[in-house]
């Protein structure tokens, strides 16, 4: 039977789980709200953050520097990104741009492929990533709590930053009605490379848990992150910073409940259960869970 | 339509056809006369990716939604025309949990992959009827997962498919001109459409789809119907695959199968079936040529660790530049119908010229 313990163990799991699931869809969310533009690149910052901490392993630098140094490159990376892929497509079509994601992606993972190794690569992890404390009983894995933890003071920030600043209410102005905001007067380009680089940072701290559950990267690590993305960000609904986080808990919670209930059978298909829902989703109520009903638009 | 645009319609289907067709059957002759194996696969293989790629062009050139889940759909047809073309003794050792139903059914290979084609048809007419009404974000969103819903049934449902592992045990049946043949008929397949009147209706709500809907364009049906012939191509390019390859995994119908196709139709043009055939040439050729140099490099060890990859990441730069500065592929808008006729006049205002008789 589930006792106490394994309750507590299963709100735990939930809440990491869920913490990460939120940023990850936050950052996709943040550009696609501005860009309309589904950024398949954004898997492979996570892939980033792994190899940059994989090439600085060895070196004199504490754990600390090395994984701010790695969330900074990814952050580089997506604006480079903008600045020379997407912004020269920017005016052709949305298609336009998906299909240069999609290559950005390729090419991101091949250039690992090509330039280090198919195989995996370990990452270098502090010590307390593989540490558990008992409370009560049951084991908590401190990178959990690390990742909930860190995870909130992120959307903390990141809540303060669009509440409270000029350029987080410009982009938030934007994701509304972008050209009326360019006709205010904001730098089109700035507040799309600001995006950007917003979705690389949050890419990258997520990044630093997503390996420190598995331990080692691989050039097609990037996947599974953006497909949870797309998933949590289609259930919160794509047009709301809100319903990102929302949707990342939903995702998480659903995720955490099929481990946990549902026979090995089933878990099997879980990622085709849990796309058929963002179908089903995205039939009956494309808005999200918290997104008004859209206006019309052409 | 009037007789006279509907006579034309034909007068240049024909001529595409022997520009086009002729260019590939000049294509097959030499490879046959030149004999080397290596050649015969490269040339076989980009027949069949010419039918992958005119499907695609088929639904994401003429809707205008980039389609992930086409090679889901070739997937399909690879399983399906396997299920159907073992002979129940390989079946009895390949799938050994095969439901009984389906572990005596042998139909010659023609048929199967027939059936091939018919499955994927199928599962796209159902699956598809309730997301033809979507666009933008959500049309890419519920591609994408559908692509991963089928490779997710591909690798866990062992009993059709033997799950992650490879199915083996089909017999040889596609050659270089069988694959020609298909391939010719394909791009008769894919013109037709694209002239039809619901192709030029499913062009229509690509470009104006308010519009489009106000002259009374029913847009699900047409995009409907464009998915499931499209499906059905690939179904096909699957099934003849499959009966070439002979043994294969999920992993084949998965993300880079699908960034190749798409990157032979978007560097051609998605607009035309021209565009989608010079596409799948030029980059099969590039391609190959890329990974005849790495083996070189890695023959002859020019670094001290074997590389790979070379291809995708050329590919995906060749694909970033063109996007960059030729959005509308190599062939744009004018098929290769001849260079005289009224086709001059006919894509300047493409849509309007014809409407109601």
């Amino acid at each position: 039977m589930f006792s106490w313990s394994d309750w507590f163990g299963f709100v735990i799991s939930f809440l990491s789980l869920g913490s990460l699931y939120a940023v990850m869809a936050l950052g996709l969310v943040i550009v696609y709200g501005i860009l309309r533009l589904v950024n398949f690149a954004y898997g492979e910052y996570i892939m980033i953050v792994g190899y940059t901490l994989y090439l600085l392993h060895g070196g004199p630098l504490p754990w600390l520097v090395m994984a701010v140094l790695a969330v900074l490159v990814a952050a580089l990376a997506s604006y480079l990104t903008e600045r020379i892929a997407f912004r020269p497509v920017r005016s052709n079509s949305v298609t336009a741009m998906l299909i240069t994601s999609f290559a950005v992606s390729t090419l991101f993972r091949n250039a690992a492929l090509l330039f280090i190794s198919p195989r995996s690569r370990v990452v270098p992890l502090p010590d307390l990533f593989s540490e558990g404390v008992n409370v009560a009983g049951t084991i908590i894995q401190i990178r959990d709590v690390l990742a909930i933890v860190v995870s909130i003071v992120l959307l903390l920030v990141l809540t303060l930053l669009m509440k409270r600043t000029v350029l987080g209410i410009a982009l938030r102005a934007a994701a509304d009605k972008f050209t009326m905001t360019r006709l205010l007067g904001v730098p089109a380009n700035l507040m799309i490379g600001a995006a950007f680089a917003i979705s690389g940072t949050l890419a990258g701290v997520v990044g630093l848990f997503w390996l420190g559950r598995i331990g080692s990267v691989t050039p097609l690590i990037g996947l599974e992150p953006l497909i949870i993305a797309f998933v949590a960000s289609v259930l919160g609904g794509v047009e709301s910073l809100v319903g990102a986080v929302l949707g990342g808990y939903v995702l998480a919670l659903i995720t955490v409940t099929i481990n946990n209930f549902l026979p090995q059978s089933f878990v099997d298909y879980r990622q085709a259960f849990i796309f058929a829902i963002v179908i089903l989703v995205l039939l009956v109520r494309p808005q999200g869970l918290v997104g008004q009903k859209a206006e019309v638009k052409s | 339509m009037t007789e006279v645009a509907r006579s034309g319609h034909f007068v240049r289907l024909w001529r595409l056809l022997a520009l086009l067709g002729g260019g590939l059957i000049v294509i097959a002759l030499i490879t046959q006369w030149i004999g080397s194996p290596i050649l015969t696969r490269f040339v076989t293989v980009m027949y069949i990716d010419l039918i992958l790629v005119l499907g695609l062009q088929m639904y994401m050139g003429n809707s205008g939604i980039v389609a992930f889940a086409h090679i889901g759909f070739m997937g399909v047809g690879a399983y399906a025309s396997a299920l159907f073309s073992m002979s129940p003794v390989m079946k009895s050792m390949a799938l050994p949990d095969l439901y009984p139903i389906l572990a005596d059914v042998q139909i010659p290979y023609f048929w199967a992959v027939l059936v091939g084609g018919g499955v994927s048809a199928a599962v796209a007419a159902v699956v598809g009827w309730p997301l033809m009404r979507l666009s933008d974000f959500a049309a890419v969103i519920t591609q994408f997962a559908l692509l991963v819903i089928m490779h997710t049934i591909f690798v866990h449902w062992s009993a059709i498919t033997n799950g992650p592992r490879t199915l083996f045990g089909l017999d040889r049946h596609t050659y270089l001109f069988g694959a020609l043949a298909w391939a010719l008929a394909m791009l008769a397949v894919a013109y037709w459409f694209k002239e039809s009147k619901i192709g030029l209706q499913l062009r229509a709500s690509r470009d104006e789809r308010v519009a489009a809907a106000g002259v009374g364009i029913n847009i699900v049906l047409v995009r409907w119907t464009g998915f499931v012939v499209s499906a059905f191509l690939a179904g096909v390019a699957g099934a003849l695959w499959a009966h070439f390859i002979l043994s294969f995994q999920p992993s084949a119908f998965y993300l880079r199968e699908t960034f190749l196709i798409m990157g032979m139709l978007v560097i051609g043009g998605p607009g035309t079936i021209t565009g989608a055939l010079v596409g799948t040439i030029s980059v099969t050729v590039a391609f190959e040529g890329l990974r005849a140099f790495e083996n070189w490099i890695n023959i002859h060890q020019v670094f001290p660790f074997p590389i790979s990859g070379l291809t995708d990441v050329t590919l995906s730069i060749a694909l970033i530049l063109m996007l960059i500065y030729r959005p509308g592929g190599i062939v744009e808008r004018l098929e290769l119908t001849g260079w005289r006729g009224p086709w001059l006049r006919r894509t300047s205002e493409e849509a309007p010229a014809e409407g109601n008789p």
